[in-house]
């Protein structure tokens, strides 16, 4: 049997994606997707819901199948679920918004290798429970769909001087082209990753002294 | 002592591989050919309303359209493509002019737009931009700048269109967009390719009614 271990509360498998384990600020996974899709703040939210979906429900059915599938087909098994459901949101998002769907191009399909939704169906659907599996999915897609909508809003109101297509910004407002381009993507990444860094070396030097004088 | 659900076995037969894979591909298959057929009618819907709204938006006036097959018009099939064109009608069944659709490469992908054409004064009604991925901010002006787009309206095009620097005088001149000259040049020039091959055909049913 496993190691007895105090269960994790749901809403702690849950959580842990929004924040400590955060797939794009914490873990950096999903960059292709992060950096392509997020010059306006309705694309990187498509793209969230449309990532989130696939998470969700391949953890859903990975997690049921848990066990039957044979370790050595495992990979391609997950990849065929994954690409299933990538394949129902791209029909989806060409029917429901087709406007969006022509600014996301080719990165609906891409959603199969993005490595954020393999890598939780073999770390994780693959050996909890369904109501675990999909507390995590959840968790891992809103984290996921967070750090998209933040970079996207940033570079829109930057870049474009509005928000969801809403200006924000007298017409003196003379914007930010690069940020719309692809370098404005790594630097806008950069500084949002430089942010959570500080944030993370600031809670350690707290901690710290606090340990020293219980010491 | 039965083993843990974490532990899986070690080997598994090459027919359970087999069967694993081909069940999984099967559901999927099953899967997306639902989504497909569920989908189907809005997405042909949409695009169809698409083309409507352009058709109807570089051709002010009119009311109804047809498709025009250029091997039909033609009845040459030798030259013969599959490109079609649209003949629009105002509200009392008079032409207003053809849309034409043409496309070519662009700054960064291929632009693809659609004309108005209008052949008894020999002049553009309308243009505008389907589909192009050109740099944002700067090359996709050619369908965001209201000026750049509003020159082809009314613009006349015998001897073709010509792109100046500022300050376009004869009627058919246009004023390249700023920061964008690669972008408007291929806008120009998707335009005179496409009057090309069209307008003889056009001009010639016109003459004929």
């Amino acid at each position: 049997m496993i190691p007895s271990q105090a269960p994790i509360p749901l809403s702690e498998e849950f959580a842990k994606g929004l924040w400590r384990e955060n797939p794009v600020f914490v873990q950096v996974l999903g960059m292709c997707p992060m950096l392509a899709v997020t010059n306006s703040a309705v694309n990187a939210l498509t793209m969230g819901a449309a990532t989130a979906f696939v998470l969700v429900a391949s953890s859903l059915i990975v997690s049921l199948l848990r066990g039957r599938i044979p370790k050595q087909v495992r990979i391609s098994t997950y990849i065929v679920i994954i690409a299933t459901f990538v394949t129902v949101a791209d029909f989806t998002i060409l029917a429901l918004a087709p406007v969006v769907h022509k600014a996301l191009g080719a990165f609906i399909p891409l959603i199969v290798v993005n490595c954020l939704i393999l890598g939780r169906q073999e770390a994780f659907a693959s050996r909890n429970t369904t109501r675990r599996a999909l507390a995590d999915a959840g968790g891992m897609a809103a984290g996921f769909a967070f750090a998209l909508l933040c970079l996207g809003s940033l570079r829109e109101i930057l870049g474009s001087g509005s928000l969801f297509g809403y200006p924000l910004f007298g017409p003196s407002f003379e914007p930010w082209i690069i940020m719309l381009l692809p370098p404005g993507g790594f630097l806008m990444l950069g500084v949002i990753l430089l942010f959570f860094n500080a944030m993370a070396v600031r809670r350690h030097k707290r901690r710290e002294p606090s340990r020293k004088a219980a010491a | 002592m039965t083993t843990a659900p974490l532990v899986r076995r070690e080997s598994a037969s090459a027919f359970k591989l087999v069967s694993t894979l081909g069940l999984t591909a099967l559901l999927s298959g099953i899967a997306i050919a639902s989504v497909y057929e569920v989908t189907r009618a809005t997405i042909a819907e949409h695009r169809a309303r698409t083309l409507r709204e352009s058709v109807f938006d570089v051709l002010p006036g009119a009311a109804r359209m047809e498709p025009l097959p250029f091997a039909a018009a033609s009845g040459d099939s030798a030259i013969a493509g599959d490109d079609v064109a649209y003949a629009a009608y105002d509200a009392e069944d008079r032409l207003v002019g053809y849309a034409l659709r043409g496309e070519g490469p662009g700054y960064q992908d291929t632009i693809e737009l659609l004309a108005g054409y209008d052949p008894a004064g020999a002049r553009l009604t309308g243009m505008r931009v389907l589909d192009s991925r050109e740099t944002p901010g700067l090359g996709d002006k050619i369908y965001k700048d209201a000026g750049f787009v509003g020159a082809f309206r009314d613009l006349d095009v015998e001897g073709g269109i010509q792109l100046t620097k500022g300050g376009a005088e004869a009627s058919n001149e246009v004023d390249a967009i700023t920061g964008a000259t690669i972008s408007s040049r291929a806008v120009v020039g998707i335009l005179n390719r496409s009057l090309a091959r069209w307008r003889p055909l056009l001009d010639a049913r016109e003459a004929t009614p």
